[in-house]
């Protein structure tokens, strides 16, 4: 009746992992309990979790991402306080948590913090950038939010119910196969990754139809900001990469359920195909986690400079090579495999050729910085420090382009710093650069800047004491996922790295401090221009927070910069625009119950509940085919209810 | 396109309706799917490819491949792709009886090539040459399976297209889901196409 699952599923073993536990499962009641007391319970029902609205999704996505990101950081922290004491002892994580930690970790942070996160903001923002009231697909936007969230929940569970993988983020095996991984932690990591997998597969869709079919009048490809350029490039890679984790999923699950012989020791697997396939996708993946907040740095760095975006063209080609060249050079995951010297040359070369167009996005950054008028507000903080690391990351890159350098460096924590170096300037600090810029367009009201400006020392300052310690670990070599060790040297480099990620967990601090004071002092802090910092974009025509339409009249686009050609031209600004009828979606329940099914079908099977694996996937089929006999369900705005709305104006929380 | 983007102001008379056709819109994102879907494929026939040699000492292509079964599967496959062709065209000339006939053709002749193939998985099964016996019958099983699983997908939504031709005639969107299903449908053929030519010949020759 229950598959595997029996009370010995509760996490008893470890008194730190029942702590945790514990933890999760209150900090959900104390959120259930918040809205229950709030009595939100139908608002946040019929407002958000039903909603198809571009703006709302994308908001949900965020959320989504920064509870992953404590999750994640929990996880983080562990490792680094469990490496600090365990020179010659123990520590206090046993082996078998602290490999759960380092494979949740990897795991939330790539799949449910930064892909979330960067699904949120392509969703709040390039529906504005290119003029349009939606996405192309708002209901299958609002079944792939759900599908993340379904994986996201796995991971959660995971934690409570049984154990999580053991594998690593990457879950190579033979050691994730059956035989030398029976438990349910390798089937929690793969149900999870591939049922967001196949929701960011439809976002990805959903974003190269949304930006080559509905930009507004006048906006040709060369016109568009480049935030929206970078959404469709990581778009089309999404397309072209994801397949390629659900298959090496899939052959994974086949392996581990049906005793396949993909990846396996013996009757003729071959593992070797995994790690193949699985960076088959992986190098692709970190380009579409970095592209998108290379656009946000464009934006903000143009704004926060009062110029316009040096050398367009030129980062538009970078950003179009950077999307074809990163599937050419996934072996530099493993130029340890045994190839032959010609192949890691080849991949070697790749490598190092696709550090120059990010090269040139770096130089046309600074460029676009040069004799402006600089603001150093936070957006621009977090772009500054992406700069100046991630140079740093660039170049650790290179040196490990080289084979014969990788060979010594392979698995040590040089890797480990170098990655970090990337994906925390370039990746999430870009993020956090979104959120704050975007933030009071989604909201009416700007984020504190005192705090903001906290956050980001604590982080920087974190990151380099957590991270610049790892590459001289590296050298010393240090190997990655060490849960004690006996060489003396390396221990008060790992203090070093702990108490930079203390200073890191102030920044997080920080960040709640700055919401919750934000929220405090809306009124002080609101924005009732729509355009709080002097934007550039069509994004900040529309009121703060928008219209569920967006824009009530499409706007006719004359400029790349067209907020500021209309700006320069008020005479003729909107004289184009065409006004036409409003058409919105309407709300649907499908896409959450979809998501919900999913939820449920990844955890029967992981426990081997087949009946329920079955119903769930006759109800999600249902619900899809029942979906697709209403036909088309739209809600048409009289032109009094446009009215009305547009005469609402920006503001705090209007519109919520 | 950048000798334009140079000069502000001037707006592109071309583009100046901003109406969204969103049937095209959904066809175009299908096309992106079965882009994706393409890659699914590409990447289990290079799984198949290297694994062709794993046979661990067990069956290889020439002892288990059935040349006529896998012709007449290719027979039934391609005839179903002329068949739904004239539902096209029924679609075309506004014929809703003739294309649900067509289309039950088509899901008939599917079924057959379904049936074929299960008869192969379970012959193959039965004489020990299960998935579990090989990489190379795993990558087998699962390129193939892959594919056997997509027509099942095309039969069931053959059948709500059936239902849905029924309840609401052909309806713009109804027009339009039957395009993409269309798109699929031959797209599975192209598929079997290549397992044909990369599974089932060198396998035999």
């Amino acid at each position: 009746m229950l598959g595997k699952l029996t009370f010995d599923a509760l996490p008893f073993y470890s008194a730190i992992a029942f702590g945790g536990a514990m933890a999760e499962v209150l900090a959900g009641v104390a959120v259930i309990g918040f809205v229950l007391w709030l009595g939100k319970v139908r608002y946040l029902w019929t407002e958000w979790l039903t909603s198809v609205d571009h703006k709302r999704i994308g908001i949900m996505y965020v959320v989504l991402a920064l509870v992953m990101l404590m999750r994640g950081f929990a996880d983080a922290i562990m490792m680094r306080a469990q490496q600090a004491m365990a020179a010659n002892n123990e520590g206090y994580l046993p082996p078998e948590h602290f490999d759960q930690v380092f494979s949740s970790h990897g795991t939330i942070m790539i799949f449910f913090m930064a892909m979330p996160f960067l699904s949120g903001l392509m969703n709040f923002v390039v529906p504005q950038q290119v003029g349009a009231r939606d996405v192309a697909f708002p209901f299958m936007n609002s079944v792939s939010l759900w599908l993340t969230a379904a994986g996201a929940g796995l991971v959660l569970v995971s934690l409570v119910i049984g154990k999580f993988s053991t594998a690593g983020w990457t879950g190579y095996p033979p050691y994730s196969g059956i035989e030398y991984n029976p438990g349910v932690g390798v089937d929690y990591w793969l149900w999870a990754v591939i049922l967001s997998g196949i929701g960011t597969t439809m976002t990805g869709i959903n974003f190269v139809v949304t930006i080559l079919k509905r930009r507004a009048p006048g906006m040709t490809l060369m016109r568009m900001p480049l935030f929206t350029w970078t959404a469709l490039v990581t778009s089309v890679l999404i397309v072209f990469a994801f397949p390629a984790i659900t298959v090496v999923g899939g052959q994974l699950v086949l392996d581990r359920y049906l005793g396949f012989h993909f990846f396996t020791n013996d009757g003729g697997g071959n593992m070797m195909n995994y790690i193949n396939l699985i960076w088959i996708w992986g190098h692709p993946e970190v380009y579409i986690l970095i592209l998108p907040a290379f656009g946000i740095f464009s934006e903000v760095v143009a704004t926060f400079s009062r110029k316009r975006l040096f050398g367009y063209d030129s980062l538009v080609y970078a950003t179009a090579v950077i999307g074809l060249l990163s599937f050419s050079v996934w072996l530099h995951h493993f130029f340890t495999m045994g190839s032959s010297a010609d192949v890691n040359a080849f991949f070697g070369i790749t490598t190092m050729i696709i550090a120059v167009p990010t090269g040139v996005k770096v130089y046309d950054w600074l460029l676009t910085m040069y004799a402006g008028r600089i603001e150093l507000r936070v957006p621009m903080l977090w772009t500054v420090g992406f700069l100046v690391t991630f140079v740093i990351g660039g170049m650790t890159g290179v040196a490990l382009a080289l084979p014969p350098v990788d060979y010594l460096m392979h698995n040590t924590t040089f890797l480990i710093a170098h990655f970090h170096n990337m994906l925390i300037p370039g990746a999430l600090f870009g993020y956090f650069a979104g959120y704050t810029y975007w933030f009071p367009k989604a909201f009416g009201f700007r984020l504190d800047e005192t705090w903001g400006v906290r956050a980001f020392w604590f982080w920087i300052v974190g990151f380099y004491l957590a991270f610049m310690p790892l590459y001289v670990l590296g050298f010393m070599g240090m190997p990655r996922r060490m849960e004690h060790y006996d060489v003396g040297a390396w221990q008060p480099w790992l203090i070093v790295a702990a108490i930079g990620a203390c200073s890191i967990l102030v920044g997080i601090g920080c960040l709640i401090t700055q919401l919750y004071v934000s929220i405090r002092d809306r009124e002080v802090l609101a924005d009732r221009t729509g355009d709080p910092w002097g934007g550039r974009t069509l994004e900040w025509m529309t009121a703060s927070p928008p219209a569920p339409y967006n824009f009530a009249r499409i706007p006719q686009v004359h400029d790349r910069d067209e907020l500021i050609w209309r700006k320069e031209h008020p005479a003729e600004a909107d004289k184009d625009d065409v006004a036409s009828e409003i058409e919105l979606p309407e709300n649907t329940a499908a896409g959450v119950v979809i998501g919900v099914i999913a939820g449920v079908f990844g955890f029967a099977m992981v426990w081997h509940i087949w009946w329920l694996a079955i119903l769930s996937l006759l109800i999600a089929l249902a619900t899809v085919v029942a979906r697709s006999f209403g036909d088309d369900e739209e809600l048409e705005l009289s032109s009094d209810e446009v009215a009305a709305l547009e005469a609402r104006g920006s503001g705090p929380l209007l519109g919520y | 396109m950048t000798a334009e983007s140079v000069v502000p102001g001037r707006p592109l008379s071309a583009s100046k309706t901003p109406e969204i056709d969103p049937l095209q819109e959904r066809d175009f994102g299908f096309w992106l799917y079965l882009m994706s879907d393409a890659i699914i494929f590409a990447l289990l026939f290079a799984t198949y490819v290297v694994m062709t040699r794993g046979t661990d000492g067990g069956p290889t292509g020439q002892d288990v491949y059935d040349l006529t079964r896998a012709s007449a599967e290719t027979a039934l496959l391609l005839t179903s792709t002329l068949t739904f062709g004239m539902a096209s065209v029924a679609v075309a000339s506004g014929n809703r009886n003739g294309v649900i006939v067509w289309l039950l053709v088509t899901a008939v002749l599917g079924l057959g090539f379904l049936s074929l193939e299960i008869s192969e998985f379970v012959g193959m099964i039965s004489e020990g040459a299960g998935p579990d016996r090989s990489g190379f019958l795993s990558a087998f099983f699962a390129l193939v399976g892959t594919h056997g699983l997509h027509v099942t997908g095309g039969i069931v939504w053959i059948a709500v297209m059936i239902v849905q031709l029924l309840v609401k005639d052909l309806t713009p969107s109804v027009r339009s889901r039957l395009f993409r299903l269309g798109l699929f449908w031959h797209f599975l053929d192209i598929v079997w196409i290549g397992i044909f030519s990369v599974v089932y010949l060198p396998g035999i020759l």
